[in-house]
């Protein structure tokens, strides 16, 4: 117990890293998870290949070798650096890695989504004239996204537990790592160790809770 | 409503062929749609009813032939395309209206989006729509409210708003309970009368006789014959029609 106290200020640091990781990979993956479902509905078959061939990749690599990618082939090889500060400019390689990686489930849930919408209404949609963006923009997405909010909820959990891998990409201490760092020299602290397990439930379970409750509001009724 | 061209028809399909698979659904179609003119397409199940209004607006490809809308050959592809569909409403057996919108939404969404009309000018026509339809009392619901006969009238609303040249209708009233199916051909005859120009596919023989110009019998991908209504009801020219009506009327 006085080990958590005594480390808390550092864990409570690290574990703030966890959650802005987790705030700008929630907002990144569901953009790119819509432009990549996109793809993978599109009419023209270059697109439909492209989103397939990035999501079956991507979503089968281990996140660890996505972020060690990030890491070593982005920044190290390729020389992409989002700042001279070591520990922002991984803050942005981990995000980069989370958000590319996440954002295959996000289009996976969303084109599970897209499959329960009926096909009258994307045909009620061209006969309209609305053009193919249109109808997927104003018609098909808004139904398929209230169709999977509880799933989606489900991968932001996910999400947000994936962040203590944020070390794979080095120079980032985030709460996991500083548990590590502070067992070395502490040994092995049970309440530390609960006390970030229930730090991270303190997170995740509104997560679950809130898009359980959004997902019966938001249902489309046929 | 005479304009420049008024003579020559909106709608002509010349040796239109069009297959499923090995299933050849039209077959060597040709048809013409006068301006103003109300046709009833009617034939058995299966027959290439649906795919015939569906080629109009290119919801479906065509093999070979040529269809022509207001003089022009159908666009492929792109915005002409997106231009002629809204220049040509649907009506499905389905509705199909977008449940997420509520009614009054479903209306003025093409308005708006399809023609850039300003939000409160789409509104107010489209209050209008729905007033001559009968259903302004509900145009803040969501369409999973409204029965059946409400939202086909809402589903053709929403192609008026449009303000198309031509309404295709898919067998308007086959998913309608019974006492509803009057209330929509109401509206649909009022629309005839005004000079809408209206493809019908329908077994209704009552709107058939009441609005339609021409009634033409589909069978196995193949218009099998034309006649003016009252015609084709009496005097059937082909066996299949007479066959096909001796299987209506009995039921
Ligand atoms: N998208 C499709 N794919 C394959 N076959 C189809 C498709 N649409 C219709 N068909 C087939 O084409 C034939 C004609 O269908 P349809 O035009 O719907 O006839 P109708 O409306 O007169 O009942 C039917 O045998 C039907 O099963
Ligand atoms: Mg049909």
């Amino acid at each position: 117990m006085d080990d958590l106290i005594e480390y808390a200020p550092d864990l409570a640091a690290g574990f703030l890293v966890n959650v802005k990781i987790a705030l700008v990979c929630a907002v990144i993956s569901l953009v790119l998870g819509t432009v990549l479902v996109s793809f993978r509905v599109s009419p023209t078959p270059v697109l439909r290949a492209a989103g397939t061939v990035y999501v079956n990749v991507v979503r089968n690599t281990p996140l660890t070798l996505v972020l060690a990618f990030s890491a070593l082939g982005l920044s190290d090889t390729i020389g992409l650096t989002f700042s001279d500060e070591p520990s922002t400019n991984g803050f942005w390689l981990v995000v980069l890695g989370l958000s590319a990686y996440t954002a295959t489930f996000v289009g996976e849930a969303l084109r599970s989504g897209i499959n329960t919408v009926p096909l009258g209404q994307a045909e009620a949609a061209r006969a309209i004239g609305l053009t193919f963006l249109q109808s997927l923009r104003l018609i098909i997405l808004p139904q398929a996204f209230r169709a999977v909010v509880a799933p989606l909820g489900s991968v932001m959990i996910a999400m947000i537990k994936n962040t203590t891998v944020a070390l794979a990409a080095g120079y980032l201490a985030d709460s996991a790592f500083v548990m590590k760092d502070t067992f070395d020299d502490t040994g092995v602290s049970i309440p530390i160790f609960i006390g970030l397990v229930l730090a991270f439930m303190a997170v995740t379970l509104p997560v679950g809770f809130f898009t359980g409750w959004l997902s019966r509001r938001l249902a489309v009724v046929r | 409503m005479t304009e420049a061209g008024g003579s020559s028809p909106l709608v002509k399909l010349e040796a239109v062929n069009k297959h499923f698979g090995t299933l050849h659904v039209l077959r060597d179609i040709e048809l013409s749609v006068a301006r103003g003119e109300v046709v009833v397409v009617i034939g058995p199940s299966g027959g290439g009813k649906s795919t015939l209004c569906r080629v109009i607006n290119r919801l479906e490809t065509i093999d070979s032939g040529g269809i022509t809308f207001d003089g022009q050959a159908l666009p492929a592809e792109g915005k002409a395309l997106a231009k002629l569909r809204s220049e040509v409403g649907m009506v499905f057996q389905s509705f199909n209206l977008f449940s997420h919108k509520t009614i009054l939404e479903n209306v003025t969404l093409g308005p708006i989006k399809v023609r850039g009309i300003a939000r409160q000018q789409a509104e107010q026509r489209g209050l209008e729509l729905l007033e001559r339809v009968g259903i302004a009392s509900q145009a803040a619901k969501y369409p999973a409210q409204l029965s059946g006969g409400q939202q086909q009238r809402v589903a053709i609303a929403r192609a008026l708003a449009m303000d198309p040249k031509m309404i295709l209708f898919d067998e308007p009233t086959s998913a309608l309970d019974p006492e509803m199916v009057q209330e929509v051909l109401d509206v649909m005859v009022g629309l005839a009368s005004d000079g809408m120009t209206m493809l019908v596919v329908t077994h209704e023989m009552g709107f058939a006789r009441r609005a339609a110009d021409r009634v033409v019998f589909m069978a196995d991908g193949q218009i099998v014959e034309e006649s003016a209504p009252e015609e084709f009801f009496t005097q059937p020219k082909s066996d299949r029609a007479r066959d096909f009506l001796s299987k209506i009327l009995t039921h």
